[in-house]
């Protein structure tokens, strides 16, 4: 769709690889979920439900200053690829790409703002924010949020809050999450330790692509367990401030592991650069994990001439929907191989 | 890699120990893992999400006749149980006794403070009857015994009154 080539031209706002901490948080991002009072939810909701709710929002979302110059995308009338290039893109969740009846999703300025329509819940509003950033996330949210809810009736109880689908998001509807890049916890064999405290203290770590995904290129998204019983800013802080250890033992781990085993690795980066550098076939998930130790590099200083936006772009646009796009077709497992292989040789000035 | 102590099935748990700088490693599978007593942390995340989930399906609720039906959309507490998600906002009203212990576990509060829908915000009344729904909710936290609950309200309920101009949203910090 011509619509969707225009985002694929860009990078997301959020790849830019700025904001404080961005050596160690890629980006930062809070969603809240709200639903429309007397309207079914998906869960008992019809095609004239789910089609009235889409109306609904659509014109919600035109008075709202920051949404108005959105685009609406209806999930129906994309094709597999398309679809899935959202999702690359953190746009839409994978949930909301299967069973495309009346699911849309608004894309603002940037992409920083998405409004998923008809997933799980009636509206899932989003914000992406560059590096360690939840506050302004929050701001950016919490206007638009406001400025909904003077237009569409959201359902809320002054005793329970806002009203989900399901009742882990009962309360504020809301889930932070900041995307954390953690090499060095992983190669020192800290991780699980680290996530297992992370939940205990009523957070939750999931992979790079939500819910029920394997963690890979040492991504973990971190984010509030709970969402009744404390204000939106108590759950932004209590996440800020577990994170802020988090990113306390990574940067010790790659201080150790500079001082202690420095050859070693500045070996495994190196040969990973090689390696992304020299190679004609390359799968996705050692693309991931390539391209993770090659920011380790960068991070660490050790590699001059890279920077670390190149790298978190290639991050995106080497997974399969964005290698699709880019081809203009769709293309075999092998050819996506290929091009891959391909399109990291040329951004890291390889032999074509 | 086969389980070092089994060495029959694939080791899948991987346990590092550091003693007076010695670092030696062990490779187990998932029984053996068990039986040695070692932590064994399934996939993180979803599970630990679901967990506090999964409970609700074996606990009874007496309260709720589990065959009573949501007005609005014919969804039973039964229904529910059996998928975990509700079927319209109604379903809270309908379902409250059983959702209000539920909600307790998942979250450990029952009771919402954080921001509300600004049409609900009558600006002239904002204080007030902000305030005197924060009483109420730290009435019903001390009734419930949420103590952690009542404190923040308390602590809340003090920023306000020591404000003067109160907000009806939270403050960013």
């Amino acid at each position: 769709m011509k619509e969707i080539d225009e985002l694929m031209k860009r990078p997301s706002e959020w790849l830019r690889g700025t904001g404080p901490v961005s050596e160690i948080v890629m980006s930062s991002r809070i969603r809240l979920a709200r639903n429309l009072e007397k309207f079914p939810f998906a869960t008992r909701a019809t095609k004239v439900s789910q089609g009235e709710v889409l109306a609904v929002v659509r014109e919600g979302l035109q008075r709202t200053g920051a949404m108005r110059q959105s685009h609406v995308f209806e999930i129906g009338d994309l094709d597999e690829v398309d679809r899935q290039f959202l999702v690359e893109r953190h746009l839409v969740s994978r949930e909301h790409i299967v069973h495309a009846d009346h699911k849309a999703v608004a894309i603002g300025q940037g992409e920083a703002i998405s409004v998923m329509i008809n997933e799980e819940d009636h509206l899932r509003i989003q914000v992406m924010q560059s590096g360690m950033n939840l506050q302004d996330a929050w701001t950016i949210i919490d206007g638009l949020d406001d400025e909904l809810s003077e237009v569409l009736p959201f359902a809320y109880s002054s005793d329970w809050g806002y009203l989900t689908c399901c009742p882990t998001n009962t309360g504020t509807g809301m889930r932070a999450s900041v995307m954390a890049h953690l090499p060095s916890l992983v190669i020192t064999k800290q991780i699980n330790k680290v996530l297992h405290t992370i939940t205990k203290l009523g957070l939750t770590a999931r992979g790079l692509y939500g819910e029920g995904t394997e963690a890979s290129g040492n991504f973990f998204q971190i984010s509030n367990q709970v969402a009744l019983g404390r204000t939106e800013e108590e759950l932004m802080e209590n996440i800020e401030r577990i994170l802020k250890e988090v990113i306390h033992q990574e940067q010790a781990a790659r201080e150790s592991l500079i001082t202690n085993n420095r050859t070693q690795l500045e070996d495994r980066i190196w040969r990973a650069y090689g390696i992304l550098r020299h190679a004609k076939t390359m799968s996705s998930g050692e693309a991931l994990d390539l391209l993770s130790a090659v920011r380790l590099g960068v991070d660490l200083g050790l590699m001059n001439g890279l920077n670390r936006t190149t790298v978190n772009e290639m991050f995106i646009f080497s997974q399969p929907a964005h290698l699709q796009k880019l081809e203009g077709h769709a293309l075999t497992a092998k050819e996506r191989d290929t091009k891959r292989a391909e399109l990291i040789r040329n951004r890291l000035g390889g032999p074509a | 890699m086969l389980c070092e102590l089994c060495k029959q099935a694939q080791a899948t748990v991987h346990l590092t120990e550091i003693v007076n700088d010695q670092m030696s490693e062990l490779h187990l599978c998932e029984g053996c893992a068990n039986q040695k007593g070692a932590q064994v942390e399934s996939h993180f995340g979803l599970s630990d999400l679901l967990s506090g989930l999964a409970d609700f399906s074996k606990t009874q609720e007496p309260e709720e006749v589990s065959s009573k039906a949501c007005p609005s959309c014919g969804m039973t507490y039964e229904d529910f149980r059996k998928v975990g998600r509700l079927g319209c906002s109604q379903c809270y009203a309908t379902f409250r006794r059983s959702l209000g212990s539920l909600l307790k576990r998942i979250h450990g509060s029952p009771i919402h403070i954080g921001k509300s829908p600004a049409r609900l915000i009558k600006p002239a009344k904002v204080g007030k009857s902000e305030l005197a729904e924060l009483k109420r909710k730290l009435e019903q936290a001390i009734e419930d015994e949420a103590f952690e609950e009542a404190a923040r309200l308390r602590d809340q309920i003090r920023r306000i009154e020591q404000q003067e101009q109160p907000h009806a949203k939270p403050k960013k910090s």
